[in-house]
């Protein structure tokens, strides 16, 4: 009897905490939702409840967000930095990461400690001096600034997740291979890259994730409204004219937050395999 | 390990660990190639920008250009002592403190309860990740929606429990509860990611032991606090690291949310930097003032790399 009503209490109490909590994380999310398709008499009524259409669904803040402003141009501008930074980042970040883990002597795990600590070192600090050097390469107001910048970011922690990563796979793959005629360059390309997709991929989702949240150099370097990125245009362009579409907002928020939820949904295992392998030893 | 500490003392040993050592040996200049792109970089736009920063909070420069004259540590004497910057340090440390307890004790519980299966925990797990993989700045101005003086759901979702009669609260109008506010935002944003890490340390740990534990009679509390929690602590700090490196060095929920506002009560360091450094035109003083998170940042940093470093030799 008693061991019964302890399960009761167990379940209770982890159905309680899921429930609280899951409400507090998707609730932003939902009330985008409502908000984004309500008409605009029905949104502005304070006799309404909130949460309940009392005319019709309508599509005209989705309209004047793609027809009367910048969104889908920003949408654009976010996807070409991501792709392009996602790709330094790979290209840097992996090979460091595996000479960190293998190829070097004792200045290895200083190096590696000195790369991580970059990472510490905040956009609030660099974004005055990399302003100027922005400006001295002819950058400034140019995407091409926040492609040369934002790795700054995201090469460090990379570096150091795909070290981790690079540790957990034996020496002895490496040693087969190289036993077998590969030279030690060609024993990374052939073998040690191709099992280590699951770490490059959280590696990618990580960087493309950083350039989505990055908010600091994008509003100081971008000035036209053409070059935003999504993540600057709304906050700044939308919230910052004098009457406030919250209905177009929230569509903006809407897509710009939850499609590319649902596409890392399909690499969160992944994800987390790969967290646990550059963070737990 | 073997092979790397044998690599600078080849001739000492074994013949078996000497031709591995010579094969590295031969191509540590390899190691020198595959790094030097990464260390080239950080090097030329983190280090050096940094070293820019740190003469900048030395000099008199302003964005108009100016003179970039040295003026020693008056900068840093004159930031002290401004009530302004005293405030934002309390209340950076108020800010990061605070959430950062309240992440560790939710994602402990949340992770927990993510232990076992259950019918749905695939969407659970969407909805926990959301706010983490939501761009911060666009979520922020959902939160901007739900605070609204006039139109906050949240007054709303009070007024019908009761709690609340009349207008409602202005959630980002008056000191305590705008701290509380920017606190429940940075709280749901960061959740998401404290709750992946702890999930795979609770995932690492081997059922054998939560068995044995189970045998011995251990009940809930005596089994979290004598068995899981030690196995997990250097988890915990890793993801309490994180936590802190974010808290402090970000300022966008402030910038869309309050713009340290009211009366400077949710200013912290790194958003008075940006207001004085970008807003306010004067470079020196907001380098000058962003300096300040760096060594709060070293230390937090040192501390859990020992911290890390013990737990892996042991």
């Amino acid at each position: 009897m008693t061991e019964s009503l302890r399960a009761w209490g167990v379940r209770l109490t982890r159905a309680s905490i899921l429930g609280v909590l899951t409400f507090f994380f998707a609730f932003p999310f939902l009330w985008m939702l409502i908000t984004a398709f309500k008409q605009t008499g029905d949104l502005y009524d304070l006799k309404h409840n909130p949460f309940l259409f009392y005319e019709s669904p309508t599509l005209e803040h989705v309209k004047r967000l793609f027809y009367e402003t910048l969104y889908g141009q920003w949408l654009l501008n976010t996807a070409f930095v991501g792709v392009l930074v996602v790709l330094i980042t790979i290209a840097l970040a992996v090979p460091a990461g595996y000479a960190l883990a293998r190829l070097s002597g004792g200045w290895g795990a200083r190096l590696g400690i000195g790369i991580f600590l970059t990472y510490l070192v905040p956009p609030t600090l660099l974004f005055i001096p990399l302003s100027r050097v922005v400006v001295n390469l002819h950058l400034d107001d140019s995407l091409w600034s926040l492609v040369l910048v934002y790795p700054t970011f995201t090469v460090p922690f990379s570096a150091w997740l795909m070290m981790g990563f690079f540790k957990a796979i034996p020496r002895d793959v490496e040693e087969a291979a190289m036993i077998d005629g590969y030279s030690r360059l060609g024993a990374f390309f052939r073998v040690v890259v191709p099992i280590s997709m699951s770490g490059i991929l959280t590696v990618a989702i990580f960087s493309f994730t950083l350039v989505m949240q990055e908010f600091v150099y994008a509003v100081t370097f971008i000035s036209s409204v053409r070059n935003m990125t999504v993540g600057i245009g709304v906050p700044t362009f939308l919230v910052h004219g004098d009457v406030y579409f919250w209905g177009s907002l929230m569509a903006g928020c809407f897509i710009a937050s939850v499609p590319v939820a649902i596409l890392y949904n399909f690499f969160v295992d992944r994800f987390i395999s790969g967290f646990t392998m550059g963070a737990v030893k | 390990m073997e092979a790397s500490t044998s690599v600078a003392h080849p001739q000492n040993s074994a013949p078996n660990a000497k031709s591995r050592a010579s094969i590295l040996d031969s191509e540590s200049w390899l190691g020198w190639l595959l790094i030097a792109p990464a260390v080239l970089y950080i090097t030329l736009l983190v280090g050096l920008p940094f070293l820019m920063a740190l003469y900048y909070s030395v000099s008199d420069t302003t964005t108009g250009g100016g003179s970039m004259g040295f003026v020693g540590l008056r900068n840093f004497t004159a930031v002290i002592g401004t009530p302004k910057f005293q405030t934002a340090l309390k209340n950076t440390l108020t800010f990061g403190l605070i959430s950062q307890v309240l992440i560790l004790i939710l994602s402990n519980a949340l992770a927990l309860a993510l232990q076992r299966d259950f019918p749905g925990k695939r969407l659970i797990r969407f909805l926990i990740l959301l706010p983490w993989v939501a761009p911060i700045s666009i979520g922020t101005i959902a939160w901007l929606w739900i605070f609204d003086s006039t139109y906050s759901v949240l007054n709303w979702m009070l007024r019908l429990t009761g709690l609340v009669q009349g207008q409602g609260y202005m959630w980002l109008g008056l000191p305590h509860l705008a701290m509380g506010s920017i606190i429940a935002v940075n709280i749901w944003r960061q959740l998401p990611l404290a709750t992946v890490i702890l999930l795979a340390g609770y995932g690492s740990i081997p059922q054998d032991i939560h068995d044995a534990a189970a045998v011995d009679g251990a009940g809930f509390w005596r089994h979290f606090f004598q068995v899981t929690l030690p196995l997990i602590l250097p988890i915990t700090l890793v993801a309490l690291l994180f936590g802190l490196i974010f808290t402090f060095t970000d300022m966008v929920i402030i910038y869309n949310l309050t713009r340290g506002g009211p009366f400077d009560t949710t200013q912290v360091l790194a958003s008075l930097a940006f207001y004085t450094g970008i807003a306010g035109g004067d470079l020196a003083e907001g380098a000058a003032i962003a300096l300040f998170l760096f060594p709060l940042l070293l230390a937090v940093a040192l501390g859990f790399l020992i911290i890390a470093h013990r737990t892996e030799v042991t």
